[in-house]
């Protein structure tokens, strides 16, 4: 992608964002929202980034403890400390030192 | 309606608290964008525009594998859904103002906005801003999120590849996702999202991650409403 597609890109963004946050605080009681569409909003947040985290910690950094590559072993770590801590910085913090140590070790 | 400055002060201060998750949240994107190619300044500017992380860092991602347009448009459309049960559940209560007023509102209304507005308005009398107070808790978050970008996105200029920045998008990922499976059915969506996600990994212009959210959300309703009847 080049730098006036980002641009462009980042501003159909933007206004999409704004769209969906606008949308029942501007057009006020004249919409009203299906019940199964409401009950579905629910599950969003978790498929969504579950979809987006699941192949990114499947993906082959070439390292590997065995058959496990490390970046899946970080991630599981992570996990387990995203579970305890519910701490972005934690999660952050311990998902790369167990990736840098794993790399090191084995690499 | 004049600006009331102690009610904007007042949220503001409610506000604060919730920049400990901001900064670094903020900083990673920054470093994240550039860890995959993007420009310092175009991060900068969509920190600024979109000023929404996890679309952000989800938009951030699908560019770097090189993802069609239409596909991070349609991803940053599902990511932010919850912001449309944000706004519905709020409307009620800003109906009085205008139309550029509701609009400022909603360009601030993220989760921490959305969480301490509709926490503090049923306490609040009518005479209690409530724009002034949403404005000043989005304000300060806005102006402290694109800053940690910035400086992010300076830092990660810096940091050497070997370094494996990339790795902090899952781990972002996995951060605002553990905490949020509470419940059976929110489990099975992410399980169930995130096993197709990696299934259909191999489909072009990452076509698998919106079939993979569908079926995860697909499978959440279902499972509730088994759940449901199950306990009638």
């Amino acid at each position: 992608m080049t730098t006036a597609d980002t641009l462009l890109l980042f501003s159909l963004m933007a206004l999409v964002t704004l769209a969906q946050r606008a949308s029942f605080i501007v057009l006020g009681d004249r919409v009203t929202m299906p019940p199964l569409l409401r009950r579905a909003l629910a599950y969003v947040p978790a498929a969504v980034l579950a979809a987006i985290v699941t192949p990114a910690l499947f993906r082959e950094s070439g390292v590997g403890v065995g058959p496990v590559d490390v970046r899946l072993l970080a991630g599981l770590v992570a996990a387990l400390v995203a579970w305890r801590t519910k701490s972005i910085i934690a999660t952050f913090a311990t998902g790369m030192v167990a990736l840098w140590t794993l790399t090191y070790l084995v690499g | 309606m004049s600006f009331d400055r102690s009610t904007f002060v007042l949220g503001v201060r409610d506000g604060a608290p919730m920049l400990v998750g901001a900064i670094p949240f903020g900083l990673i994107t920054g470093v994240s964008a550039v860890s995959v190619g993007l420009d310092p300044v175009a991060v900068v500017y969509m920190s600024a525009t979109v000023f929404a992380g996890a679309a952000q860092i989800a938009a951030i991602s699908l560019v770097g594998t090189g993802a069609a347009m239409w596909v991070v448009l349609l991803t940053t459309v599902m990511i932010n859904l919850r912001h449309v049960m944000y706004s519905a559940s709020l409307a009620p209560w800003l109906g009085r103002y205008t139309v550029g007023e509701r609009l400022a509102m909603a360009f601030v209304l993220i989760d921490q906005t959305y969480a301490l507005s509709i926490l503090r308005y049923p306490k609040e009398g009518t005479a209690f801003s409530r724009r002034d107070y949403i404005l000043g808790i989005g304000a300060t978050t806005w102006l402290v999120w694109v800053g940690a970008t910035a400086v992010g996105a300076l830092l990660g200029a810096q940091v050497p590849a070997a370094w494996q920045l990339d790795f902090a998008i899952p781990l972002l990922f996995l951060a605002l996702l553990v905490p949020a499976l509470r419940s059976r059915p929110t489990l099975l969506a992410a399980l169930t999202g995130g096993s197709t996600a990696l299934a259909l990994a191999g489909l072009p212009f990452n076509l698998g991650l919106v079939l993979a959210a569908l079926t995860g959300i697909a499978a959440g309703a279902l499972a509730e409403s088994w759940q449901t009847r199950s306990e009638a």
